[in-house]
């Protein structure tokens, strides 16, 4: 059993003000998260005491945030269980993850007539950078679609796949639908034709323990940000012998063996993908975020949010006028509603003045809201430190709401 | 509500919202552009008939949005009826300049009578853009641009 007011002690930012000093509600958590004093500590005393570049000094202080940095590492590839560090690299975030593998990856691998496919619920951010590979390659991109619920249509899936497939880019669990994909089955079946998968894990993180191996995943992308740790941090892992295979993704300093004017040797793995000073601090606070989330322990933390979950829908299917968009069977707490014909922006601003942090909008998947034919949802997304007593004040917030416009 | 709720979602913008007036199109239009606002998906029309005096004898919009760019936009549409080309582009600056906090409407000298609804906006940056996107989008159609984005 998680002690969640013990818990809730570890994230100072749950005791901020929201607008008009009222205390906040924050269900904003699939947009970012917020940090625990072990990160936010580290990465204080990191600036404080510890700051150096890595990679490069022989002094003391280089030595000790190399160390860190690279023990950071460590813990991702333990998390994810990659069988190497070398598949662990370490990026500004899911966003860039998901460039460095289209562009390096895609640009080496895709010729004109592949088959890049990806899904109607993707994040903009897994949709964008396959369009510009397709410009680029003229390669072809096919999307699978979802029903009603915010499930993918699989029996669909499976007739898009043919022997020209070579990309299957798929998120894991969406963000603006709470969907969690069945993405075991679709990445064998994916294999079988013969395709790479990549897996959008930015919100999966958060949810289940990922087994790199046992998934069989070829890549995988996240950001700190969105697991407790700092932003502008991410991760791209992948198979060791994809990474060798691929050029490397922006030239600079780390990422060489020698330079002359006629020829560079390129560094070896991670650091081929990672030129220039990363965000060490970024890194280390990530490192520290890790820690955290493991040592909760998957298996309260995952029955806790469940438990979120049905309460959640309990109590605000009781709000006269919702409609929840993302009712799949397997989901997370990401509730995703309208309100009658009030418009999501105008919930989100009411619901702020009585310190509610929602998300209202396209959520970055416009593809999704042109499904349902609407512009917008509100969004709340619960992590493992909110309660049911936060839901049901937001059930009553809503419901107060709702009478501003009768 | 909450005692601070009046301050942006007031009865008359609530009320505009319910009943907004000079929705639909007209039967002449001799302007006319559509406004997007990116961010929110807010998505209008304003379409102008101005005679030859430069006066504009109607005006209508047309869309989805939010409370606050329904309400603005009529609340618009009812400022500009019968006024001047000029008039109306006065209008649009003291509004701009009101949703921004350039201007108090209590000291400073204006002309936005009713429009002084949105005084409080400006606390509210992510929304400012839902308030002034019809105006962008009739000072678009009257510069004879065609398509108007808050971004
Ligand atoms: C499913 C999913 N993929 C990708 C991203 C992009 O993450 P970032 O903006 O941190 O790069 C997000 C963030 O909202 C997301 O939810």
């Amino acid at each position: 059993m998680l002690d969640i007011q013990k818990i809730r002690e570890d994230f100072p930012n749950l005791r901020a003000h929201g607008r008009d000093e009222k205390p906040l509600v924050y269900f904003d958590n699939a947009a970012t998260t917020f940090k625990p004093c072990q990160v936010i500590s580290l990465t204080h005393s990191h600036y404080c005491q510890r700051t150096a570049n890595i990679h490069r000094g022989v002094h003391y202080l280089s030595e000790v945030a190399t160390a860190e940095y690279e023990s950071t590492r460590e813990k991702l590839r333990r998390f994810f269980n990659a069988k190497s560090l070398y598949e662990i690299i370490f990026t500004k975030g899911a966003t860039e993850s998901i460039n460095l593998v289209a562009h390096s990856y895609g640009r080496k691998f895709i010729k004109a007539g592949d088959e890049v496919i990806i899904s109607e619920m993707e994040h903009h951010s897994n949709i964008v950078p396959w369009q510009m590979l397709r410009e680029a390659t003229g390669c072809v991109l096919k999307v699978i679609p979802m029903n009603d619920q915010g499930e993918l249509c699989l029996d669909e899936f499976q007739k898009l796949l043919t022997p020209r497939t070579k990309i299957l880019s798929i998120v894991h669990v969406s963000n603006s639908l709470g969907t969690v994909n069945p993405v075991r089955e679709m990445i064998k079946q994916a294999h079988a034709v013969g395709a790479v998968v990549l897996l959008d894990a930015a919100q999966g993180v958060t949810y289940e323990p990922i087994d790199v191996q046992a998934w069989d995943a070829d890549f995988l992308v996240m950001s700190g940000h969105k697991i407790f740790g700092p932003t502008g941090v991410g991760v791209l892992y992948g198979k060791e012998k994809l990474l060798e295979a691929m050029p490397p993704y922006q030239g600079g300093g780390d990422m060489i063996l020698s330079v002359t004017f006629d020829k560079t040797i390129y560094n070896r793995l991670p650091h081929k993908f990672e030129a220039g000073t990363p965000n060490i601090a970024g890194v280390i606070g990530l490192g520290a975020a890790i820690d955290y989330v493991s040592a909760l322990g998957w298996k309260d933390v995952m029955q806790y949010k469940k438990e979120l979950l049905a309460h959640g829908t309990k109590v605000l299917s009781a709000v006269p006028g919702i409609k929840f968009f993302g009712t799949a069977k397997n989901k997370t707490t990401i509730f995703s509603f309208t309100i009658g014909d009030i418009h999501p922006h105008d919930l989100g601003t009411l619901l702020d003045r009585e310190g509610f942090a929602i998300r209202t909008g396209h959520h970055c998947t416009q593809p999704v809201m042109k499904h349902f034919g609407i512009p917008a949802t509100a969004r709340a997304s619960l992590a493992f430190y909110n309660t049911k007593e936060e839901l049901d004040a937001f059930a009553k917030a809503l419901i107060k709401v709702i009478e501003v416009f009768q | 509500m909450s005692e601070h709720s009046d301050e942006l979602y007031q009865q008359v913008i609530l009320e505009h919202n319910r009943k907004p007036r000079n929705y639909g199109k007209l039967a002449l239009s001799t302007h006319e552009a559509e406004g997007y606002n990116p961010l929110c998906g807010d998505h209008l029309f304003v379409r102008a008939n101005v005679n030859a005096e430069g006066v504009i004898v109607d005006v209508a919009f047309e869309g989805d949005g939010c409370a606050i760019s329904k309400a603005s936009a009529s609340l618009m549409t009812a400022a500009v009826k019968g006024k001047k080309v000029e008039e109306a582009k006065i209008l649009f600056e003291e509004f701009r300049r009101l949703v921004l906090k350039e201007i108090d409407p209590d000291k400073d000298p204006h002309h936005l009578g009713k429009l002084t609804v949105f005084s409080g906006i400006w606390k509210y940056p992510s929304r400012v853009k839902c308030a002034i996107l019809s105006w962008h989008t009739l000072k678009g159609a009257l510069d004879k641009e065609k398509t108007v984005s808050t971004e």
